[in-house]
C-alpha cells in the first residue's frame, strides 16, 4: 500500500470507524443538528447536552464513511467537558488545519492529528469536516437545525 | 487480451489516447463509463478540425465557412436520425444533454397537455433528471406523479405498472436502462401498455444508447433522449427525438435567435422543426463531433460491442459473486454493462479512494438515483460500468483492488 493511503487510513482511524465512541442517539439533548453531504448521501445527527455553558455529553448518529465516522467519534470524545467558547475554538482550529493552505502545526498528543492525512485527499475533506460543521450548527442553533456541506 | 476472437480490442484501445495515461503510477483502469465515456481520437481530432477548417456560425451567413459549418452540423443530424432510426431528421433536436431534453419535454409538452388530476408515471429506477423536471411541471399544472416499484433484483414490475395505468395517465417517463443497477427495462411492453391507455411515452436512453441498438419507430416511442458524452462523444451536447406531430404541436421551450420565423414587437412567428427548439447558437463543433462518435460506433458495430460488454459483465459478476462479503446490488435477468455492489461494513467512498490508488476509476455514491438507494436501504454503492474498450484483465485488477480493501478493513 502506498504511504499516503496508509496516512489516510491510519490504524487509529480504522479503529474509531470500527468501534466508534459515543455512537447513537442521546436522550433529551440540549441541542441537536443534522448534517448532510448531498454529494454522497451521507447523513449525521450530532447531539449535545449542556450543563450551563459546558458540554456535559456529546453523541452522534451517522451513516457515513470511515473518515466521517472516525472524525465524529474523535470529535465527540474531545468535546466532553469543554465550554462553548472552547468548542468554537476547537472547530476553528480543526477547520483551519483541514482546509488551510499551510501544513498545520500539531501537538503530538492531539488525537485529531491522525485525521490530517485527509488533507492529501481533497475529495474527502468534507467527510472529515461534516461532523464539526454539524456540531457548530447544533451549538449555534441550540435547537433543531439542518445543515449541508454543499 | 481479447475476449472474443474477432473483437479488435487492441486496436480499439489504441483509438482512446487517455487509456495509455498512468494514474498514481498505475495504468488507468477506467470503469466509470456510466458517468461519462472516454473519447476516441477521431472525436477529439474532429473538434480541432472543425475549428481549424470549417467553422463559422450556422444557418446565417451566406459566406463559405458558414455554409461548410451548417452542412457539417446538418450531416450530423442525419447521422443521429439514422442512429435512432427516426422517420425524419426534423425529429432530431440538439440539446445540451438528456437533462435538457427531459426538461424541454416536461416544460413544453407538459404546459400544453397537463391538467389538474392528470397523471405522470415514473419508476423507482429513474435518475434525478427524469424525476425533478416532472415534479416541477406537476407542481405548476396540478398533475400527479405515480411511481412504478421494482423488486429485490431491481426488475421493473410490469404488473404493478399496469395497475397504475388509467385513462388519467398522460405521460409515462421511464429509463431504458437503469444507471444505478444496469437493469434493462422492458420498454416495448411499457410503451404498448401506455399506448393502450392513450398516454405519451418518454424514454431516458442515456445508459442504453452506448450498449443497445435503438429503433424509435419500432418502439413507437414518442420522445427519446440521450447525452453525447456517454456515447464517446463530447460533453455539452445531446439529442431529443420527438415524433413530428407532437413536436409541431408543442410551444417553444426557449426564445431567441435561430428559432424564429419573423419577429416584430406585435407578434413573433416561430421557425419550422427542428429549429423551433434550437434557440441561440448551438454547440456546433460538439454536434459535428457527436456525428463522428456515431460513425465510430457504427464502424465497430453494436452486435460486437454488445457481445464484448456482455462477456465483461458476466465475467465481473461471476468474479464478485465468488468473493466473500460482497453484495451485488441489482441482479436483474437482463442487464447492460453496469455492476453495482457493496463490500460489507465498508463505505463506498472508502472503497473508491482505495481503488483509486490502484488507478481504478469507479463511481461511488448514490448515482443521482436516491430512490433506488432508498429501495435497497443503502446510502450509496460502488459502481463499475463497462465500455467498449474495457478488458477482462481490467476486471482482474478491480478484483485485486477489492481484496486489498477487504484486507485493510478486516
Amino acid at each position: 500500500m502506498s504511504t499516503d493511503l496508509r496516512d489516510l487510513y491510519q490504524e487509529i482511524i480504522l479503529e474509531h470507524s470500527r468501534k466508534p465512541k459515543n455512537a447513537g442517539v442521546l436522550e433529551d439533548p440540549t441541542a441537536e443538528a443534522q448534517g448532510n453531504n448531498p454529494l454522497c448521501g451521507d447523513r449525521i445527527t450530532v447531539y449535545v447536552k449542556l450543563d450551563g455553558d459546558r458540554i456535559e455529553d456529546a453523541r452522534f448518529d451517522a451513516r457515513g464513511c470511515a473518515i466521517s465516522v472516525a472524525s465524529a467519534s474523535m470529535m465527540t470524545e474531545s468535546l466532553k467537558g469543554k465550554t462553548l467558547d472552547e468548542a468554537e475554538e476547537a472547530f476553528g482550529r480543526f477547520n483551519t488545519q483541514m482546509t488551510g493552505k499551510e501544513a498545520p502545526e500539531l501537538a503530538e498528543d492531539d488525537e485529531l492529528s491522525a485525521l490530517m492525512g485527509v488533507r492529501d485527499f481533497p475529495t474527502r475533506i468534507k467527510c472529515a469536516t461534516l461532523p464539526w460543521h454539524t456540531l457548530r450548527a447544533a451549538l449555534k442553533g441550540a435547537g433543531d437545525t439542518q445543515i449541508t456541506t454543499e | 487480451m481479447s475476449t472474443n476472437g474477432a473483437y479488435p480490442i487492441d486496436r480499439i484501445r489504441a483509438d482512446f489516447p487517455i487509456l495509455s495515461e498512468q494514474v498514481r503510477g498505475k495504468p488507468l483502469v477506467y470503469l466509470d463509463n456510466g458517468a461519462s465515456a472516454q473519447k476516441p481520437s477521431a472525436v477529439i481530432e474532429q473538434i480541432s478540425r472543425t475549428y481549424e477548417t470549417e467553422y463559422a456560425n450556422v444557418h446565417r451567413g451566406v459566406h463559405y465557412m458558414s455554409q461548410m459549418a451548417t452542412d457539417a452540423m446538418e450531416a450530423a443530424r442525419v447521422k443521429a436520425q439514422e442512429f435512432l432510426n427516426a422517420a425524419d431528421e426534423k425529429e432530431v433536436i440538439f440539446v445540451r444533454g438528456a437533462t435538457e431534453g427531459i426538461n424541454l419535454v416536461a416544460s413544453s409538452w407538459g404546459r400544453a397537455n397537463l391538467k389538474p388530476g392528470d397523471e405522470i408515471i415514473l419508476s423507482v429506477l429513474e435518475h434525478h433528471s427524469n424525476i425533478v423536471p416532472w415534479q416541477m411541471i406537476a407542481e405548476q399544472t396540478g398533475a400527479i406523479i405515480k411511481v412504478v416499484p421494482i423488486d429485490d433484483a431491481g426488475e421493473f414490475l410490469v404488473d404493478e405498472y399496469e395497475k397504475l395505468l388509467s385513462p388519467r395517465t398522460k405521460m409515462v417517463a421511464v429509463t431504458h436502462v437503469s444507471n444505478a443497477l444496469g437493469t434493462v427495462v422492458p420498454v416495448k411492453e411499457v410503451i404498448r401498455l401506455a399506448k393502450a391507455q392513450g398516454s405519451a411515452v418518454l424514454l431516458d436512453g442515456c445508459q442504453a444508447v452506448p450498449h443497445i441498438p435503438v429503433d424509435v419507430q419500432a418502439l413507437d416511442v414518442d420522445f427519446y433522449v440521450f447525452s453525447g458524452h456517454k456515447l464517446y462523444g463530447p460533453s455539452g451536447i445531446g439529442v431529443l427525438y420527438g415524433k413530428q406531430a407532437l413536436l409541431e404541436a408543442m410551444p417553444p421551450y426557449q426564445g431567441g435567435g435561430e428559432m424564429i420565423d419573423r419577429v416584430t414587437f406585435e407578434k413573433t412567428t416561430y421557425a419550422e422543426l427542428p429549429f423551433k427548439f434550437e434557440a441561440g447558437t448551438p454547440h456546433i463543433a460538439g454536434i459535428i463531433a457527436l456525428g463522428t462518435a456515431i460513425d465510430y460506433l457504427n464502424g465497430i458495430g453494436f452486435d460486437a460491442i454488445a457481445a464484448h460488454e456482455h462477456d465483461l459483465l458476466t465475467y465481473a459478476t461471476d468474479q464478485l459473486s465468488a468473493m466473500n462479503t460482497i453484495d451485488i446490488v441489482g441482479t436483474a435477468a437482463d442487464k447492460a454493462a453496469i455492476l453495482s455492489f457493496n463490500i460489507k461494513d465498508v463505505h463506498p467512498h472508502d472503497v473508491g479512494t482505495i481503488l483509486d490508488h490502484d488507478g481504478i476509476a469507479v463511481r461511488t455514491g448514490h448515482h443521482c438515483a436516491q430512490p433506488v438507494m432508498d429501495r435497497f436501504d443503502v446510502a450509496a454503492t460502488v459502481r463499475a460500468s463497462f465500455g467498449l474498450y474495457n478488458t477482462r484483465d481490467e476486471v482482474d485488477v478491480l478484483v485485486s483492488g477489492i481484496k486489498r480493501v477487504q484486507e485493510m478493513f478486516a
